[in-house]
């Protein structure tokens, strides 16, 4: 009987959405503000049922009501309860329920929150985000519902989770992804309210800045999350596979990394109104594609679950409609934007500028490494993979290059800054930095590309610092009250950028530092590698909720003295009959041990994998940075004032 | 010049110089790193190139896997069920690697018709077979003379 109430309720809100989509609009242009004001309780109407039915499903995977199809195709009596729960977004229809409940989360902030906007504006946001709310409601009612039902030959246990899902990174990496990605969705409203009532001026860009801040700051964690789930659950000790997934993350980021930007401007100067536009449309039809390639199984990925073509035809078909309906409008109304006042070549405006420029390349250059498999096989060229050397070679230079100019951009004002003076302020750090870098990379023979990054790395962290004291220190008042009165804002870029380059230290790290290597060793057996001794000390048998296992029990000694006690297992889980690899890792700020077990070799033997990963933590440390940044700067305060004069 | 338009002068080279650069950088990355895939038919016939990098895949043959004793050292055979390829491998092979599962290899084609892998892949649960497997036994099903992916 629940399941159908969850089905019932998903109806009833996608005729909410539908009316959300409609009514409010249709109020703009016909002026009847009764019509307007329906939004608010619609998009309420609309969450509340979207909730019901998540929670119908979360029930019936906590109570194993295994006649629901995709509770048994993806739970089992025997999996631990938080796996229950978090197995509603482990495959596809829950984890695009999970997304329009998201999507739904989102409307009701902006929805609690559009008191502070111009009458009519609050309800065109609404409504354009009632019609993607729409689109995916439809989308899964007709391919993908979680509710269907496979009666009357109940199994008696489910197939279980997927063990690779079966993991505490896996429990809150999509909620944070979706977060981020269905977060762009509201810039995305924004910008379209703005292109329909043809008001572009500055303020949309500053209703729109804390919500991309926060949604940015939410993606950003959920690759972060990813990141680190790949690299101690896969067994392989990688970070970032450049996976077509991976890639579908990162291009909404970058995208979304450069709308920050570009809106700061946007806001503060009033120019580049119309790409900011445009890049808030892009950022969400790139969130969009990912869904796509995830959910259409176009792509060879771990992550695409199902091959369906109607899913794929359906979801292309919804891209098309939203991104080309918004490209239409951008087209129509874009030539109305008045150039806004002329930027300097030498303000912060023209290093802002060259952000975007060098950020929309990366996303290209990823957008392209990623398509050029379909591309190959759709013009009959035969099937390739483009393999993570082609990221490499094409990303890291861009990134390296974006960087210097984010050492630079924050020193210089708006609008105008003499270029002698940039240079002054340049030029000792950038000596300091070059010098302390080449001594590092010399010292620890690193190789030039070291030397290249720690030099950025360094020159960063001078400027950044460099230019907060130049900020506390001009001035009569104390050096502590200047600080304090500085903008949350700045703050938040500040740390988002020195984020950036922890993490880019991480990367350079364990890419240049790293050792690995593969052995075969049984009990009682010592292998010296990387200035420690592993010993193997016994093998075990184990027996899991859902799965049995051989665990290792290796001792790891460096100079005679224990450092760590590492116990990888590989573990059979029965319901699926399925094989996986649990490494044990040894954490450490300058260097992460990781083992994980091969396969057994004969009676006593097995193959192992040990790896000594220099600087890994530091990555996803940068990530949080980041994280913590993004969420700073939403909560600046100058994004809390009420909009004076209703009809701005 | 106007300096409004020599401003969108300046932004246009700018725009242009990153650009190139980048195109510059994506036509070096992709001569190196593309990958073709080829079925164990087209390695039989001759196709596929030998001493670069590609992918090849199909099933495992039951009962071909071999392991040295003393080392990493394992070799087996896969199959489009008309030809097969001697795979030879240095290394742990994935959770997923089973005799009769289908798997893509990465790795080089030696000249005399072994294939020397860098990396195994075989991905996702026991249900799932990698497209280009699909694709390859579906060829060789077809009875056609399958095509050659490439033309060098």
């Amino acid at each position: 009987m629940l399941p159908e109430v969850g089905n019932f309720s998903l109806i009833l809100s996608l005729f909410f959405a539908g009316s959300l989509a409609i009514v409010p609009i249709t109020g703009y242009w016909r002026h009847n503000p009764i019509l307007l004001s329906t939004a608010r309780p619609l998009t309420l109407l609309m969450s509340c049922f979207v909730l019901v039915s998540f929670i119908v499903l979360a029930i019936a995977f906590l109570t194993n009501d295994f006649s629901v199809l995709y509770v048994s195709l993806n739970s089992n009596s025997n999996l631990p309860i938080w796996y229950k729960f978090s197995a509603i977004w482990g495959s596809h229809e829950g984890s695009l329920l999970l997304w329009v409940l998201i999507l739904c989360g989102w409307s009701t902030a902006v929805a609690l929150k559009s008191h502070t906007l111009p009458k009519e504006v609050g309800p065109i946001v609404l409504s354009v985000l009632g019609m993607v709310a729409t689109g995916f409601l439809l989308f899964m009612l007709f391919t993908s519902s979680p509710f269907v039902r496979d009666l009357p030959n109940v199994p008696a246990n489910g197939e279980d989770l997927n063990p690779l899902l079966q993991d505490v990174g896996l429990v809150i990496h999509p909620p944070m992804l979706y977060m981020g990605y269905v977060g762009f969705s509201v810039a995305f409203a924004f910008a379209i309210a703005a292109l329909i009532t043809g008001n572009l001026n500055s303020s949309w860009a500053r209703w729109a800045r804390p919500w991309t801040a926060v949604s940015w700051a939410f993606l950003t964690l959920g690759i972060t999350l990813g990141s680190w789930w790949a690299y101690y659950e896969l067994g392989w000790g990688g970070w970032w596979f450049w996976d077509p997934v991976e890639n579908a993350s990162l291009m909404p980021w970058l995208a979304g990394t450069a709308l920050i930007h570009s809106l700061a401007v946007t806001e503060k100067r009033g120019v580049f109104k119309s790409w900011t536009v445009l890049l808030a449309i892009f950022t969400f039809s790139l969130s969009l594609l990912g869904t796509f390639l995830v959910r259409s199984g176009v792509l060879t990925s771990v992550h695409a679950f199902a091959a369906d073509p109607t899913r794929g035809v359906f979801i292309l078909a919804l891209l098309i409609v939203l991104i080309g309906s918004s490209l239409l409008l951008y087209s129509l109304r874009a030539s109305q934007v008045k150039a806004g006042v002329a930027f300097g070549l030498t303000g912060r405006e023209a290093w802002l500028l060259l952000n975007n420029i060098i950020l929309t390349v990366l996303t290209l250059t990823v957008l392209l490494g990623t398509l050029y498999p379909l591309l190959f096989e759709a013009l009959d060229l035969g099937r390739i993979s483009v393999g993570a050397p082609y990221f490499n070679t094409v990303f890291s230079p861009l990134a390296l290059l974006l960087m210097v100019f984010m050492a630079i951009g924050p020193l210089s004002k708006w609008h105008n800054t003499k270029p002698s003076l940039l240079v002054r302020l340049c030029v000792w750090p950038g000596v300091v930095s070059i010098l302390l870098a080449g001594v590092i990379s010399y010292a620890y023979h690193l190789g030039g590309m070291a030397w290249l990054s720690l030099s950025v790395a360094f020159l960063v962290v001078l400027l950044t610092c460099k230019d907060w004291f130049l900020k506390v220190s001009s001035g009569s008042k104390g050096i502590i009250p200047r600080a304090r009165q500085l903008p949350r804002n700045y703050y938040g870029m500040m740390l988002a950028h020195l984020g950036l380059v922890v993490s880019l230290i991480g990367i350079l790290m364990v890419s240049t530092c790293s050792e690995e290597t593969t052995v075969k060793i049984a009990a009682g057996q010592t292998v010296s590698f990387a200035g420690y001794q592993f010993t193997l000390n016994q093998f075990e048998s184990l027996k899991g909720p859902n799965y049995v296992a051989d665990q290792a029990d290796i001792a790891v000694y460096q100079d005679g003295k224990l450092v760590a006690q590492l116990k990888p297992e590989k573990r059979f889980y029965e319901a699926r009959r399925q094989v996986m690899t649990e490494a044990s890792l040894n954490a450490g700020i300058t260097r992460d041990l990781y083992v994980s077990l091969g396969e057994k070799l004969d009676d006593q033997a097995w193959s192992m994998r040990i790896y000594v990963k220099a600087f890994v933590r530091w990555i996803w440390f940068g990530g949080i940075l980041m994280v913590c940044g993004g969420v700073l700067s939403a909560l600046d305060k100058r994004y809390r004032t009420r909009v004076e004069g209703r009809h701005a | 010049m106007h300096p409004v338009r020599r401003k969108r002068l300046i932004t246009i080279a700018i725009i242009v110089l990153v650009l190139s650069g980048a195109i510059g950088l994506v036509l070096y990355a992709l001569q190196q790193n593309i990958n073709l895939f080829y079925t164990p038919t087209q390695i039989a016939l001759g196709d596929a190139p030998t001493g670069v990098n590609i992918r090849a895949g199909g099933m495992v043959v039951k009962g071909s896997v071999k392991r040295d004793i003393n080392t990493l050292f394992v070799s087996f055979n896969v199959t489009d069920f008309k030809h097969t390829v001697h795979i030879e491998y240095h290394g742990i092979l994935p959770d997923l690697f089973r005799e009769g599962q289908g798997i893509v290899a990465q790795g080089k084609l030696l000249s005399n018709g072994t294939f020397l892998a860098s990396q195994v892949l075989a991905k996702h649960d026991e249900k799932y077979m990698p497209p280009d497997v699909a694709n390859a036994l579906k060829q060789a099903k077809d009875n056609t003379p399958s095509k050659p992916y490439n033309d060098n």
